[in-house]
């Protein structure tokens, strides 16, 4: 009843052409698998972002990762979900099918307990994640400290929301009338650092949960601000997202990690958009221990479109590959490997309207 | 892999709970979240609390539609 209300509510309240961008890829995989985006009036139009941390990872950051795991007496611990992202070079599973001992954790503290049972290994934690994941993995980098671990490193490939929505905007590819913001990094940071996107580009924003009714509500809510003129960020995810963020995990994340410069899939090089370890930790960070240089940029496959998905400037029906070249068991580029990517959530839902 | 999966806690041990996911049991950090009491509901993400979950607000969820339902000129 709530969401059918809703939905009688956006279209009494749409007007005209209006694109919203959901950054989120858990946005993106609830919004296919509802189907909202069949019910929306015409003119209403929902663009996904660059919000899927495997999809943002560019190949040779994989590559390096990988480069590790050949080295004789080397453990790499990974998420699953990187596990199948084929790069030039293969991919961490068809590594491992190699020989390679790469292993996939749920928990950034499972690298803790395969490091105390693996004396004799050099274990490196490859660790992506927006806000969300990074004070995860900044409480096991102190814990590890704590413990003196000497055989535990973290190459962190960490990246972050804030730098790459001021990238999308000032690269003006892709024109926005508002931003259903990511739930569960703001769970993290809180709304502030989002309010230059009202401030200097007079967009509205909402922060906004997963369910069904909550995408609804944040759709609302943006409708009301664009119809109003008003531009500013508001939470529709009252139950989890404070203004403030959780300040115990955001200190956690300052005292472990620095912000550097990222190269991003799709959207190239940001400025301070991604984080490495301290000099503090310098001895856990895989970047010092194993003297790594920054990889040189790996050309994605002629024809994959990846690109232009993560910018919002291209639908994943739109490209060649979609579904001919490229499916979710022999994917292409890594919108379609990830259960957050894009392609992957329209493939299996089926979703191929238009918007 | 920004997931969130909500579940009760149902008993504390130093920074470690034991959260229960709807009949599913697992031990979760609280290294992020000091503050969590048991009985409270948490949001887990890679085996971490991130946030104490509050009560649905649905009374502003009704307030919005009242707002705009309620208003002929919408309709």
């Amino acid at each position: 009843m709530e969401e059918r209300n809703l939905i009688e509510a956006i279209r009494a309240l749409h007007d005209g052409q209006i694109r919203l961008m959901e950054v989120c890829g858990t946005h993106t995989v609830s919004i296919s698998r509802s189907g909202i985006r069949g019910i929306l009036p015409k003119g209403l139009e929902l663009l996904s972002g660059p919000g899927c941390p495997v999809c943002v990872t560019p190949q040779e950051e994989i590559k390096q990762a990988m480069d590790l795991a050949r080295e004789k007496d080397t453990l790499l611990l990974t998420f699953g979900d990187l596990m199948r992202v084929p790069t030039k070079h293969g991919s961490f599973e068809t590594l491992k099918a190699e020989g390679a001992d790469i292993r996939v954790i749920f928990s950034p503290f499972d690298a803790i307990r395969i490091a105390e049972e693996n004396p004799g290994k050099k274990v490196v934690f490859f660790s992506v994640g927006f806000e969300t994941t990074a004070p995860a993995v900044a409480a096991t980098i102190v814990e590890a400290k704590k413990r003196g671990l000497k055989n535990l490193f973290f190459l962190s490939a960490h990246k972050l929301i804030p730098p790459a929505l001021r990238a999308l905007l000032e690269g003006r590819r892709v024109l926005i009338d508002g931003f259903i913001l990511p739930g569960h990094v703001s769970v993290i940071i809180g709304k502030e650092p989002y309010e230059f996107i009202p401030q200097e580009f007079g967009i509205p924003c909402v922060i906004t949960g997963f369910e069904t009714h909550d995408i609804l509500e944040g759709i609302l809510m943006l409708l009301k601000q664009i119809r109003e003129k008003r531009a500013e960020v508001q939470i529709q995810y009252k139950r989890a997202v404070r203004p403030e963020g959780n300040p115990r995990a955001r200190t956690l994340m300052e005292e472990v990690f620095a912000e550097r410069d990222s190269r991003w899939r799709g959207l190239g090089l940001i400025p301070l958009s991604g984080f490495g370890l301290r000099e503090n930790f310098k001895e856990m960070d895989a970047r010092v221990a194993f003297d790594l240089e920054e990889p040189e940029p790996i050309p994605d496959p002629p024809n994959c479109k990846c690109a232009e998905v993560l910018q919002g400037l291209l639908k994943p029906p739109e490209c060649p590959l979609f579904g001919k070249g490229c499916t979710p068991q022999r994917p292409v580029g890594p919108c379609m490997v990830s259960s957050e990517g894009s392609c992957a959530a329209y493939y299996r839902y089926g979703d191929f309207h238009a918007g | 892999m920004c997931l969130g999966i909500p579940g009760k806690v149902l008993s504390i041990k130093d920074d470690v709970a034991e959260v229960d996911f709807g009949g599913v049991r697992r031990h979760v950090s609280l290294l992020l979240c000091p503050e969590v009491k048991v009985g409270d509901y948490v949001l887990v993400h890679v085996g971490f609390a991130i946030t104490k979950l509050e009560e649905e607000e649905a009374q502003e969820t009704l307030r919005l539609l009242e707002e705009y339902l309620g208003r002929e000129e919408f309709d």
